[in-house]
């Protein structure tokens, strides 16, 4: 993709950046004991533990420079722009040291000590070990600087308050290094430090209070700080809990973004092409460990949520919806809701279906989607947007359908469900 | 070791006879034309074009600039939100494919519209098509369109068989630089900010009553001076995905 020219730009930069590097080395060799050889190991380590935590994800805009920032994130608080944290002196983080990016990483301080907003998700990050923060930073400062100057926030008050973050603070970031459980696999350990620290999965799937903080280390979902789509429970087998699934099957959804039974959209798959997909066959599994241990079973939900009996009114309702779905959705997803394994997602016993918050199904009907393109699945098939072809009121009945149709089991969905489920942030 | 065994093994070898799940079993057909239904819903097939509708057409036309559009697309360098979301986690290499895709697709041509505009009109809007405005600093749409304006391989368009809905919403995006395209500075914005109002108007009416015919033409029909004018469209700029 790349053409001769900017090779060769990157060539260049690539040696001065070594011949900077080099100077920093010297300078440093009083202090550093690690040879030279394994600071490329360092920096090859960096590299992966950066997609772990898909600090790339936030400090990109679309099609923008890597690492160079300028990327807004919506929230409640108002609109946060994330920082270029390329090794440029002036704009990015050229003049830091180790201490200034442990700092930031591990205690949320920016260099000049100003509390950073958790929009930056220190709260997971700060499990991050020393060394592996040593390695992302050895890897950011490996990069070519990019000079780039990005927009303030814009924080509506009164969350544009420091004092008012001092507080939060105080009351909801723990600070800490992730402390393994002696009595636990080092798989599951493994596991647990990339979920709840590096993977930073707390910071969608949990619900957030009114200061954006998670209200808890328990995956139990919540509607995104900011963005448009509801991240499921990871504990409730209602939900994405996947405590009844081989852990073969949680590997191929997370490293390829569908499996047999679910499919990955909106933010989670995105989580899958930028970050999931790029991890090791190991630390893959080890995630699939813990979040199976995670799981709770399905004791509760075993016992089988009675089908009331559906009032004529319902039913007639429903009987809509099944138009709508022999019409449009029927050539993919199947007579029987059975889609077809890995290709189009089965609707039938779909959890992210019949959840109680049909927020993704509406979304998923009105924008459609492609699951992202992966190694594992380099050619994905797509559901068609339906936003512009067919009325709120024929959506709000086709979903209200396939959460009750084939033995499912859902809250019916109105109009206005539909309506209030539009936004995105393009 | 039988020789049964060994055929076996070999046979294993071959992927695809092996591969139980998958399309094949299935009985879904493992192409392109599944795996684009999405963009059917909007790009329907040539039967069903409708004039004024605001769906371009995207069978036929040259694969690079097809592919062009669907990295801006999901890169944010033109703006339309039902693509971005479709396109914002394909890779390149998908989006190549299924560029090229649409570029072998036929398609059925709108039939020409008699533009109502007074000889003066056609006289400028030829001038424009053919000859340029050196003063304005104008080249020919001719020169890069192509003679017979069909396009040139692999990136410029066609400017023959589109609605005037749809090639007036372009030169408005061009010159208002708003959400659509022009936020990015390239040829087609600075050319369509040098055209006054009166004549986008007359080509977006003049353009559609011409009949399709040929084929676009080869690469070496851009000289380079106009190649390097829109350098930053023909040379696919840097990705950074
Ligand atoms: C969910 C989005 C998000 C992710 C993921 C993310 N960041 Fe950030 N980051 C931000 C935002 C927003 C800020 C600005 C916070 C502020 O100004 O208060 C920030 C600030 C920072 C800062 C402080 C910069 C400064 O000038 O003070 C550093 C350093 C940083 N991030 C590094 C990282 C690293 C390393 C990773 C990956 C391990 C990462 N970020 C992942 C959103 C993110
Ligand atoms: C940017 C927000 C975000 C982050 C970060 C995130 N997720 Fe998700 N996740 C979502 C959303 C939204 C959904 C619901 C959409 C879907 O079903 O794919 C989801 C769904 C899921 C599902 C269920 C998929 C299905 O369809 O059954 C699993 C499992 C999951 N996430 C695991 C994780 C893990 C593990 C991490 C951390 C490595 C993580 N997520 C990080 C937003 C996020
Ligand atoms: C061209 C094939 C196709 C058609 C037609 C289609 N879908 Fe889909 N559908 C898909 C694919 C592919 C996905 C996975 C999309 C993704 O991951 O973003 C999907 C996802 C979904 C999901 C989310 C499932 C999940 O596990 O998250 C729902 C709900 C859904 N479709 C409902 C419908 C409804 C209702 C219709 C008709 C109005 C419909 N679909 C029409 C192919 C199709
Ligand atoms: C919801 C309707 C819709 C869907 C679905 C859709 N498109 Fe589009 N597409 C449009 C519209 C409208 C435009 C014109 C936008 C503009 O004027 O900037 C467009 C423009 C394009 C263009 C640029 C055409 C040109 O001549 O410049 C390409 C290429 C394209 N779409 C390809 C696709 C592909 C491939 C898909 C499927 C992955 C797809 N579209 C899905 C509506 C859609
Ligand atoms: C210097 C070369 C050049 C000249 C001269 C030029 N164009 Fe273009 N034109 C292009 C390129 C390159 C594109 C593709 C833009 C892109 O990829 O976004 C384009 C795209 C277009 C499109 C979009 C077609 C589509 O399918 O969406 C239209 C319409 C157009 N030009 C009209 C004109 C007209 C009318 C003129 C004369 C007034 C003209 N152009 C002169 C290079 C040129």
């Amino acid at each position: 993709m790349r053409n001769s020219n900017t090779t060769r730009l990157a060539g260049i930069g690539r040696i001065i950046v070594c011949v900077i590097g080099g100077l920093l080395s010297l300078a440093h060799m009083a202090s550093a004991q690690t040879p030279a050889d394994s600071d490329t190991d360092q920096v090859r380590r960096g590299e992966y533990l950066a997609r772990a935590g898909n600090c790339m994800g936030c400090h990109t805009t679309r099609g923008g420079e890597p690492y160079a920032g300028g990327r807004k994130l919506n929230t409640p608080f108002g609109q946060f722009v994330t920082p270029n944290i390329t090794p440029d002196k002036e704009t990015g983080i050229g003049g830091w040291s180790d201490e200034d990016f442990w700092q930031a990483l591990h205690y949320g301080k920016s260099k000049d000590g100003r509390n950073l907003y958790p929009a930056f998700p220190y709260t997971e990050y700060t499990k991050i070990t020393r060394p592996d923060a040593d390695a992302i930073f050895a890897y950011l400062r490996s990069l070519p600087p990019v000079a780039q100057t990005n927009p303030p926030h814009k924080i509506s008050p009164p969350y544009d308050n420091q004092t008012l973050l001092y507080l939060w603070r105080k009351w909801y970031f723990n600070e800490g290094v992730y402390q393994p459980d002696k009595s636990k696999s080092d798989e599951w350990n493994r596991g647990n430090y990339l979920v709840q620290g590096l993977g930073h999965c707390n910071a969608c799937h949990t619900p957030r209070n009114v200061w954006g903080a998670s209200q808890d280390d328990k995956l139990t979902g919540g509607k995104i700080m900011g963005s448009y789509w509801y991240a499921p429970s990871l504990i409730s087998p209602r939900e994405a809990g996947v405590s009844e699934w081989p852990v073969e099957d949680i590997v191929e959804l997370l490293s390829t973004g569908i499996n047999g039974h679910a499919v990955t959209s909106g933010s989670m798959a995105t989580i899958v092409r930028q970050s999931l997909q790029y991890l090791s066959d190991d630390d893959i599994r080890s995630i699939a460990v813990y979040l199976q241990s995670l799981g709770e079973k399905k004791d509760n939900a075993k016992a089988p949520r009675k089908a009331r009996k559906m009032p004529e009114q319902v039913r007639q309702y429903l009987a809509l919806g099944q138009e709508v779905y022999e019409k449009h959705c029927q050539d993919c997803h199947g007579q029987s809701g059975e889609g077809v394994p890995k290709i189009y997602p089965p609707l039938a016993g779909n959890r992210s279906v019949t959840m109680s918050s049909p927020l993704n199904t509406i979304r998923s009907v009105l924008y459609g989607g492609y699951p992202p393109a992966t190694a594992g699945n380099p050619r994905p098939y797509g559901m068609p947007p339906y936003q512009h072809f067919i009325r709120d009121t024929e959506i709000a009945q086709v979903v209200s359908y396939i959460r009750n149709a084939w033995g499912n089991l859902g809250s019916l969905v109105s109009p206005e469900d539909v309506d209030n489920s539009r936004g995105s942030e393009f | 070791m039988s020789m049964k065994f060994f055929a076996f093994i070999l046979l294993a070898m071959i992927p695809g006879l092996t591969s139980a799940a998958g399309p094949a079993s299935s009985g879904l057909s493992d192409t392109l034309e599944e795996r684009v239904k999405p963009c059917i819903i909007c790009h329907r097939d040539a039967d069903r074009i409708d004039r004024d509708a605001y769906f371009p057409r995207i069978a036929g036309k040259p694969a690079g600039y097809l592919f062009n559009q669907l990295r801006n697309f999901r890169d944010g360098r033109r703006y339309y939100q039902p693509m971005a979301i479709l396109l914002e986690n394909m890779s390149d290499d998908y989006m190549r494919e299924i560029a090229e895709y649409f570029a072998a697709q036929p398609y059925a041509y709108l039939e020409p519209v008699a533009p109502a505009l007074t000889p003066d009109e056609i006289k400028s809007v030829e001038t424009l098509m053919y000859s340029g405005d050196p003063e304005r600093d104008l080249p020919a749409c001719g020169a890069c369109h192509g003679k017979t304006l069909m396009g040139v391989q692999p990136a410029i368009p066609g400017l023959l068989g589109l609605p005037h809905a749809y090639l007036a919403a372009q030169f408005g995006g061009w010159r208002n630089g708003g959400i659509m395209r022009g936020q990015i500075p390239d040829c087609m914005s600075e050319i369509a900010k040098k055209l006054t109002q009166e004549e986008v108007n007359a080509l977006v009416q003049w353009l559609p009553g011409l009949p399709v015919s040929g084929q676009s033409a080869a690469a070496d029909a851009l000289t380079p001076e106009l190649a390097q004018r829109c350098r930053t469209i023909l040379s696919g700029k840097e990705v950074t995905r």
